[in-house]
């Protein structure tokens, strides 16, 4: 029978939660690299039971794990993440200019279609490539060749935290970065330009439509749809129809339009979901509420669905990459909280179910369907 | 020959016991014998020193004897009795506290 493996990334190791079809019943193993924090981990559409996993520390650096069993050993490859070439400086808190340090690997993408091929973004913001399983790296400079000098980072970080393969073109991929912007190639990875047209930063940037600098938090795509980008944004929930050459919000009826993930249900292209958080200053739900949101329209009237989940009392929040969803006919969706639970909801939304609790603060969660 | 106790995160990473042997070629200064350890066990490259600069992690520390070296030279030679074999190398997790270490 077809199972589910949803893989969590947490300031204190990672967990791996399995259960077959019915999605009822789950094993939860873990801590995996007890002690060490686990900002994601992600498998590789192209082969599932290849697994790459980003772990630090503050004492020791950064770690690359790989598994090629479903999780059940690892192997650590390479951890060497150099800049290409001299990589100058971005701008620094007190506006000097900076000089580019790697800190931590955010987040892992394997390639759609090689699981030896996957790419690392990093702290300070830079996009890293492995083709040979995540033994070496190779920065693809470009990237930062797009206005990188005046990048400057936020409270959290510069980190490049999304990385979105164009199922359809190979070429052509969409990063974005905090504090940053979005960014798209079209040819690889070689060279990239700003997609920020449409964004607006009013109080945050002194030119709210300035081509870089704006805080985006998470972006997603459906499959099916590579033109279409939905974004939550330090404020603000945007999409795009033209892959981000322009962008138009659709916050619409939002309690908040604060907040980090972004998800798109695995079989409607229109369907979107968000978590709400009160503010850039109170990092918890509006009203103590724990609730997630969905849109059926592609934005703008906005459901909230609170049904299993926390409605009193509740100041957790819901980062960047903890939401994820599976690809069964009735479409699983999963998140977790920085308080260590993970919930689930088998019916795209309509209940949900605490799968994982008591866990360390949940930084990534990621689904998949296993044959 | 040398001994070196690696901390808990460090020993697992590299699959080894808490406490293991090195044999370093030359003068067994404490640059000598972390390229010694990063040799054999490759997958520490990166997590004690810098992989470009091979400077120390700045939460690193190296006892030995007794004695604070991270703050020496990679060229001091360590004290007789680690030469001797009778003290080891400590590499250390510095403490560390405050509300995001200890949550």
């Amino acid at each position: 029978m077809t199972g589910v493996r949803v893989l969590v990334g947490t300031h204190k190791g990672a967990f791996v939660l399995t259960a077959d079809g019915r999605r009822d019943n789950w094993e939860i193993t873990g801590p995996l690299f007890p002690g060490w924090e686990v900002y994601h981990l992600k498998g590789s559409p192209a082969d599932p039971n290849r697994i790459y996993a980003s772990q630090s520390t503050g004492w020791f650096g950064q770690v690359i794990q790989r598994s090629d069993n479903g999780g059940k050993t690892w192997e650590a490859v390479g951890n060497k993440f150099a800049y290409e070439g001299d990589p100058g400086t971005h701008i620094w808190y007190d506006g000097t200019p900076h000089p580019w340090e790697f800190k931590r690997v955010w987040h892992m993408e394997p390639s759609l279609h090689d699981p030896d091929t996957v790419y690392a973004g990093v702290e300070d913001a830079a996009l890293f490539r492995s083709t040979d399983g995540g033994h070496n790296w190779q920065e693809l400079p470009g990237l930062r060749a797009a206005k990188g000098h005046q990048w400057m980072p936020g409270a959290g970080g510069m980190c490049l935290h999304t990385i979105i393969q164009d199922p359809s073109d190979l070429n052509r991929m969409f990063v974005a970065i905090s504090s940053a912007g979005a960014f798209r190639t079209t040819d690889g990875g070689q060279t990239w330009r700003p997609i920020t047209h449409g964004l607006v930063a009013n109080g945050e940037l002194p030119d709210p439509t300035a081509e870089v600098g704006h805080c985006v938090h998470n972006m997603a795509m459906h499959p099916s749809r590579p033109n279409v980008l939905f974004m939550q944004k330090h404020w603000d929930v945007l999409r795009t129809d033209n892959a981000g050459d322009d962008w138009h919000e659709i916050s619409g009826n939002l309690p908040s339009d604060f907040g980090f993930p972004i998800a798109v249900h695995a079989h409607e292209p229109e369907t979107v979901y968000v978590v709400p958080i009160k503010s850039d200053s109170e990092h918890f739900p509006p009203e103590g509420k724990l609730r997630v949101y969905r849109s059926r329209a592609g934005g703008n009237q906005w459901e909230a669905l609170t049904n299993g989940l926390p409605q009193e009392n509740c100041y957790v929040n819901v980062l960047r990459d903890a939401m994820s969803t599976d690809t069964l006919d009735s479409c699983g969706i999963y998140f977790g909280t920085t308080d260590g639970q993970v919930y689930g909801s088998f019916d795209a939304g309509d209940h949900w179910t605490a799968i994982a609790e008591n866990l360390p603060a949940v930084y990534s969660v990621e689904a998949q369907v296993l044959p | 020959m040398i001994r070196v106790i690696l901390p808990t995160h460090l020993w697992r990473l590299a699959k080894v016991n808490r406490e293991i042997e090195l044999d370093v070629e030359g003068t067994p200064t404490l640059g000598a014998v972390l390229d010694a350890l990063e040799a054999k066990y490759p997958v520490l490259e990166g997590t004690i020193r810098d992989h470009g600069t091979k400077k120390r992690r700045p939460f690193i520390r190296f006892f030995a004897d007794g004695q604070d070296l991270s703050l020496e030279s990679p060229d001091v030679t360590l004290p007789a009795a680690v030469l001797a074999g009778q003290e080891p190398l400590r590499v250390v997790g510095a403490m560390a506290g405050g509300v995001k270490a200890g949550r």
